[in-house]
């Protein structure tokens, strides 16, 4: 919040905290505002969430892969599959998308750094920190239990008077803090930032899906925030939102959290959409088709994603009329996204396509997220539903969207920016082999669980009887998670490797089409030396490859100096990390209705902001062009 | 600018960020999707409220506590006071820093007067016998009015953090500094907003 009108960066007044100056060392990274650094650190801290999310669902997969057996009792089932979904929902595959964000919003629009850094870098440190809240639960009394959407009365008091469920909400709310502020943060970024002769039109397909999930952010996230807000009170001061017995519905909790929660798949699968829309046009050699509808597509599922929600109720009572508004609006959904799955076949169609590893992943996407969307127009069926609801169908369902959809598409992206954002390539043989561990273990684990499922085999359960038909079934995905874990280990060694000592990657070396691929490998502190100018769609091709036809030659921009003065590069500070830790201090203050320590968190939470407000500009200037070393170090 | 020699940590002059692509301030857009993000905020608590407008099972009930004459002249207050940030933004427009101070400190003012209603309001529901954990009523209405009030009371924080800001820097609340005073404004108005609305649905309403 812009209390006080930024003072210089020499004013010793800026507060008690100097903004630090060290380019190196655990400092830098708790200050550093620089939206490279913050992307890595939102992809190393999801994969980490993703990597323990994993475990928790090995240990699922073990307890169910015979009947009868008793290697987690059900209390502590309850919490392995509520932390495994949330887990992967909230602090892993969507911030794998916020990371990507991060880091090449700026890049591809030919940006410098995000609208507001400062907000930038809070945004991570209070998703971390939110996270770890939730993880400490398991040193501290038991995890959540009521599953990733912990349905009212389950989240009661009375019903469950552990810590778990306060973890769960406050949690969420100090994470969803983050969340909401890094989406208008890039909001801005993409409408105040982008490059000369960048239009809206000509921004790559994966800003675009950015901007919209970030409008999707803004607008689903508050209906969340307010039943989480809506628990805790019930929870800590005794109201009575989600008690019957006063008059409290509990299909208001419902409500609330699928008005979210619809928005959310799409929240995650966009920035998926976004990353295979550049990875499919690079590696065939052609620009992507039909690009406006595709834009128009991706406007319009962000729109329906908000008209959806009840198709998650359909087994509630709503009734016959809401049942078939909410069905036909489902159909209509499927529209646009098959629309997309075309339009990245005609992308295909004729190409000269390179089966790399980021381009293989893109197919495997392609190939399950279908399979993933059929399931899902089936599921939009109310008489359907009513049979396969809360069954092992809809785990199956979900997790080829969640899992063969978005997280193969993230993987795609990994691959496809990992020599850019490390200066290294990777082994394509290797990461060929790995892939297909993880491909195949993936569909051995969930392709069973359809069959399952339409026998009736209801999800959530710790354990089944014998002679249902149901072990084959439940073998054979447990099979797959070894299978998958294989392929998930060599994909951690191929990467950890190629860091080490993989070969140093070409600036461009897929012959790609957007600006990141313009500069350095990995790019400086300041990104770009000159300001890149975008004269078309594939701004990078059309600066490549002049002899193309183009939108425009440019000239509108010839001879303007668009550094005079130098590129001025946003101070680290300490206010973002000290402002997060506060709130994540204070989380626990509420929980154990430890006022003092909670009063006490909210005082360092105003300070910090007044810490922040009035600490000055700060940065440097970086001048590439001259002749003397650029100035920051980084 | 060839040939200059590197200037590592040399202060910033303000224009210095580039490019840009949007005319309008970074953070006045901010705001505005800030407002529009808390539009869906106060959407879900007032939707709450409404959905369990009459389920509580236990007194009091609305038209047992509310008072519409009192509250009528705290919403006047509040109205009033946007009437003054538009005032106060105007002087500092014109370059009028006595009035920008005056105008600022007034709204801050009648937001606080604003909150002292709202105190006294709640300690006499409370005295009604209508808490947070008696019924349906009062856990809706304290929750959406309280939501509303810590809104204004960081409104009056940030109003006043203004207002002292501009005696211990004053070359920064300039003429030409008029957007960040524009930015608080924008946030004050929609928290009037927010409370015109609540005021018809919670108090009005339930006396036509």
């Amino acid at each position: 919040m812009a209390i006080g009108r930024q003072g210089t960066g020499s004013s010793p007044a800026a507060g008690l905290l100097q903004r630090p100056q060290g380019t190196s060392g655990i400092a830098s990274w708790l200050t550093t505002v620089d939206h490279k650094r913050l992307g890595i650190l939102y992809i190393l801290t999801s994969m980490t969430f993703l990597g323990l999310a994993s475990v928790e669902a090995f240990i699922i997969r073990l307890q169910l892969a015979a009947p009868n057996q008793q290697l987690v009792s059900p209390d502590v089932y309850n919490q392995l599959f509520t932390m495994h979904g949330l887990t992967m929902v909230f602090l892993a595959i969507m911030p794998l998308g916020t990371g990507f964000a991060n880091y090449f919003v700026p890049l591809m629009i030919g940006a410098r750094d995000l609208a507001f850094p400062r907000l930038n870098a809070f945004g991570y440190w209070i998703y971390a920190l939110g996270g770890l809240f939730v993880y400490t639960s398991f040193f501290l009394g038991g995890a959540p239990d009521a599953g990733w959407f912990a349905y009212a009365p389950l989240t009661s008091l009375s019903n469950n008077p552990g810590n778990g469920i306060d973890f769960y909400m406050i949690g969420l709310f100090i994470g969803g803090i983050g969340t909401l502020v890094t989406a208008m943060n890039l909001i801005v970024t993409i409408f105040s930032m982008r490059a000369p002769g960048m239009t809206m039109m000509r921004m790559p397909v994966f800003v675009w899906m950015i901007l919209v999930t970030a409008f999707l952010i803004i607008f689903a996230f508050p209906p969340l925030t307010v039943a989480l807000f809506q628990v805790i009170m019930d929870r800590t001061f005794g109201t009575l939102f989600y008690v019957p017995s006063a008059g409290g519905l509990p299909i208001l909790w419902q409500h609330l959290f699928w008005i979210f929660g619809h928005p959310e798949v799409y929240i995650i699968i966009l920035p998926a959409f976004g990353v295979i829309s550049e990875v499919i046009p690079t590696f065939s050699r052609k620009p992507l088709f039909g690009y406006p509808v595709m834009i128009l597509s991706g406007i319009f599922i962000g729109f329906m994603g908000f008209a959806v929600w009840s198709h998650h109720m359909f087994t509630t009572g709503l009734g016959p009329v809401a049942n078939t508004a909410f069905s036909l609006t489902s159909f209509v959904i499927g529209i646009p996204t098959g629309v997309k799955i075309f339009n990245w076949l005609g992308t295909m169609w004729g190409g000269a396509i390179r089966f790399a590893t980021p381009m293989v992943y893109a197919l495997a996407f392609l190939f399950m997220f279908v399979i993933g969307g059929i399931t899902g127009i089936m599921l939009a069926m109310p008489p359907f539903d009513a049979q396969a609801n809360s069954t092992y169908f809809v785990v199956a369902h979900f997790h080829y969207v969640m899992g063969g959809g978005a997280l193969f598409a993230f993987l795609a992206g990994l691959y496809y920016w990992f020599p850019k954002m490390t200066g290294k390539m990777f082994s394509d043989r290797w990461a060929l082999a790995s892939f297909w561990f993880f491909f195949i273990g993936f569909n051995m684990i969930f392709m069973p669980q359809h069959f399952a499922g339409l026998m009736g085999m209801p999800r959530r359960i710790q354990t089944y009887d014998a002679g249902l038909g149901l072990e084959i079934w439940n073998l054979v995905s447990t099979a797959g998670t070894f299978v998958m874990g294989v392929g998930m280990i060599m994909i951690v060694l191929g990467f950890v490797h190629a860091f080490r000592s993989g070969e140093p990657a070409e600036d461009d070396p897929w012959d790609a089409r957007t600006l990141e691929w313009s500069t350095s490998s990995p790019p400086p502190h300041h990104n770009f030396d000159e300001q890149p100018i975008a004269t078309d769609r594939d701004a990078w091709w059309a600066k490549k490859y002049p002899d193309l036809a183009h939108a425009d030659d440019g000239s509108a921009y010839e001879g303007i100096d668009f550094d005079a003065g130098g590129i001025h590069m946003p101070g680290q500070s300490w206010y973002p990390f000290l402002l997060s830790f506060a709130v994540f201090i204070g989380g626990y203050g509420v929980m154990y209705d430890n006022w003092p320590l909670a009063i006490l968190m909210g005082l360092v939470v105003v300070a910090s902001t007044y810490g922040w407000a009035f600490e000055g500009v700060g940065g440097h200037h970086v001048h590439p062009r001259s002749s003397a070393q650029e100035g920051a170090g980084d | 600018m060839a040939g200059q020699a590197p200037s590592v940590g040399a202060p910033a002059p303000a224009q210095s960020h580039g490019w840009r692509s949007s005319t309008l301030p970074d953070t006045k857009l901010l705001m505005w999707i800030f407002l529009a993000s808390d539009v869906m905020f106060f959407g879900t608590l007032i939707g709450t409220y409404l959905i369990y407008k009459g389920r509580s099972i236990v007194g009091p009930y609305p038209l047992d506590v509310l008072d519409i004459p009192l509250t009528t002249v705290s919403t006047f207050v509040l109205l009033m006071s946007s009437f003054l940030m538009v005032i106060a933004l105007h002087a500092l427009r014109q370059g009028n820093i006595p009035g920008f101070r005056l105008w600022t400190f007034g709204v801050a003012f009648f937001g606080a007067i604003f909150l002292g209603f709202q105190v006294y309001e709640f300690r006499h529901f409370v005295e009604l016998g209508l808490t947070l954990d008696r019924n349906l009523f009062g856990t809706t209405f304290f929750v959406l009015t309280g939501t509303h009030g810590v809104h204004v009371a960081i409104g009056v924080l940030w109003l006043l953090s203004i207002v002292v800001a501009s005696y211990v820097r004053p070359q920064h609340w300039q003429a030409k500094d008029a957007t960040y005073l524009e930015v608080a404004g924008l946030y004050w108005h929609f928290v009037d907003i927010v409370w015109i609305v609540i005021f018809t649905l919670v108090y009005l309403v339930d006396f036509i």
